[in-house]
């Protein structure tokens, strides 16, 4: 009898010991990382690199920055964010109003569902397609496109999920006010999940920025600022990719560097969206 | 004032309804969209050669018009199943250690992290392979296997390098755990309450509670939640591609490179229109991620709504 008993308590100690150990790897992993960028990426992180484009012989380590490449990749990020927003809302809209809790709006919960895990090469590949076919070149246009496509279905299931937990009661009142569906979806629910909104926008603004794959296919990449809508633009992730390629020594430092300035605006995004999702909260009725 | 009118305001409704709808399509569209005009471009090369040979051939030479898959597919694979080798176990436990163990602290401070975890784009994940994980394997995990485990031909390999299915695999097993994480711990919370009590009350230790009452509960959903993993570790490109070594050859072991089918489409983009059929074999390879991912994702989304609509 007492045998068994310690028996099961041993097993109970092995597996907490176990899962205390991974998840002292999954948040070590995360440490990790960010160390290892900052401790390589902060000794050649200048000011010349953050306000500098690559001037010649960029590439063999001379002088020059990556600002090209932080205003491309916010350009890209943000345009894309904006275009994805304009097609969210109006589907969320329809989820949860209009089309509810019927099979139809299953359907469509299921394929943004599904969108949601398409690997962004795919979609560079048809986009890259669609662009031939229309005799479209490389562009911050087509880079936009396509990194609203991939961001939808981040967006537009993670504001399906808040608007889903507003309480009911709050529609009704406003339909019992005489409200129409639509007044009540952009005038009620909208307002009521404003901080969540803002989570998904910002959301969706991250994966944009720190995509590289699609951006390879449809953005193209140059050493000149952004001018024009139809023509190529740079990334960072692209710039950090590119200045790996280089054999020379100094330019990996400056690829690591660039991969810091990447993952900083990531971790602002992120943190961000919580103090702003938070100081918003206050004028949700709860 | 005639927009005023309840006339006008109830076709606003109405328009808006119905253009809603036609943005909320969109996404389905989309899907079809994507399959179709990658079957249309890897038309030529799906006519001229059955698709046995194809998958399976092992030969790719696109100045030859020879376009065997196998080596590409096998990487995948190879690359895949290592990631999930580390990171099921770590996910699903550190799942149940935040849903069953630790205390509301530790899991408000979780939520954030994974979040970060997530948000760090993948030529990050690469850079961090690049400096850490690849010297790593070189210097450390291909001797120690190799002096422990050599006898063993999956641990035995010449690669001098550490670009290996085995860097990737650890770099791609980062990059998974907040999918499979978050949604294992989702689903946890979705098995009533009163199960795990129960349990307890008859006297089963919390660990017992976990094998014989949470996890046979719980197994459709934490399936989905591998499957989701899986399809991220399927698709991912710049991680993978900057530590896998690219080598267009099947692997044996797992510290020989591979050259998996997402580094095939990203790293020859730029000459496939100079070369006959390239661009179809290319535009095949997409094709194939898309179909297996649509395909894992599907199964994955529906066995998780089954397990919610389950437990609700």
């Amino acid at each position: 009898m007492k045998k068994k008993f310690s028996r099961r308590h041993l097993e109970e100690l092995i597996f907490k010991v176990l899962m205390i150990g991974s998840f002292v790897f999954v948040v070590g992993s995360l440490g990790l990382i960010l160390l290892t960028v900052i401790v390589e990426g902060l000794p050649a992180l200048t000011w010349n690199m953050l306000t500098q484009t690559p001037k010649g012989g960029f590439y063999l380590g001379k002088e020059g920055g990556i600002l090209n490449a932080i205003v491309g990749s916010l350009y890209l990020a943000g345009g894309a964010t904006f275009l994805a927003m304009s097609i969210s809302i109006p589907i969320v809209l329809y989820l949860t109003t209009y089309a509810q809790r019927s099979r139809r709006a299953g359907v469509m919960r299921l394929s943004l569902d599904v969108l949601w895990g398409v690997p962004s090469i795919v979609y560079g590949a048809f986009a890259f397609i669609v662009m031939l076919a229309i005799g479209m070149r490389a562009s911050l246009l087509a880079g936009v496109i396509v990194l609203a496509l991939i961001e939808v279905p981040i967006m537009a299931r993670a504001m399906d999920e808040v608007i889903r937990s507003i309480p009911h009661e709050l529609r009704e009142a406003s339909y019992a006010l005489g409200s129409t569906r639509f007044e009540t979806a952009t005038k009620v629910v909208l307002r009521q999940a404003l901080p969540g909104i803002v989570t998904a926008v910002l959301l969706a603004f991250g994966r944009g920025i720190g995509d590289a794959a699609a951006v390879l296919f449809t953005a193209g990449y140059t050493d000149r600022m952004p001018d024009g809508l139809l023509r190529p633009v740079a990334s960072l992730p692209l710039a950090v990719f590119f200045q790996l390629g280089t054999p020379f020594p100094e330019v990996q430092q400056r690829a690591y560097a660039s991969a810091l300035v990447l993952t900083i605006l990531v971790l602002i995004i992120s943190l961000g969206s919580r103090v702003i999702a938070r100081r918003l909260s206050k004028y949700v009725v709860k | 004032m005639a927009a005023r009118e309840p006339g006008a305001r109830r076709m606003r409704d109405r328009l808006a309804e119905r253009s809603f709808l036609a943005l909320a399509l969109s996404p389905i569209a989309l899907i079809v969209g994507m399959i179709a005009a990658l079957l249309l471009r890897s038309r030529a090369l799906l006519e001229a050669k059955p698709i046995g040979d194809l998958l399976f051939g092992k030969i790719w030479q696109p100045l030859l018009g020879q376009f065997g898959f196998a080596p590409f597919i096998v990487g995948t694979l190879w690359v895949t199943l290592t990631t999930m080798i580390i990171a099921v176990p770590v996910c699903v436990l550190c799942a149940l250690y935040l849903s069953e163990y630790s205390g509301p602290k530790l899991r408000g401070l979780m939520k954030p992290l994974l979040d970060i975890l997530a948000a760090i784009p993948s030529v990050v994940y690469g850079v961090w392979g690049l400096i850490a994980i690849v010297p790593f394997t070189q210097s450390i995990a291909v001797p120690v296997f190799d002096r422990l485990l050599g006898f063993i031909p999956l641990f035995h390999s010449h690669n001098p390098t550490g670009f290996s299915v085995f860097s990737a695999g650890v770099v791609l097993a980062v990059m998974v755990t907040p999918v499979i994480i978050a949604v294992t711990y989702e689903v946890l919370q979705t098995v009533p309450q009163g199960l795990r009590e129960a349990s307890l009350a008859v006297g089963a230790t919390r660990w017992q509670t976990i094998k014989h009452v949470l996890i046979p509960k719980a197994l459709p959903g934490i399936i989905a939640a591998i499957v989701l993993g899986f399809s991220r570790a399927f698709g991912e490109t710049m991680a993978v591609m900057m530590v896998v070594g690219n080598v267009a050859q099947s692997p044996t072991s797992v510290f020989d490179p591979a050259y998996p089918l997402t580094a095939l489409i990203a790293n020859n983009y730029g000459e496939m229109m100079s070369i006959p059929m390239y661009d179809a074999a290319l535009m095949g390879a997409a094709l194939i991620l898309l179909l297996v991912v649509l395909g894992f994702n599907l199964i994955a989304m529906l066995a998780l709504r089954q397990a919610v609509r389950r437990a609700v």
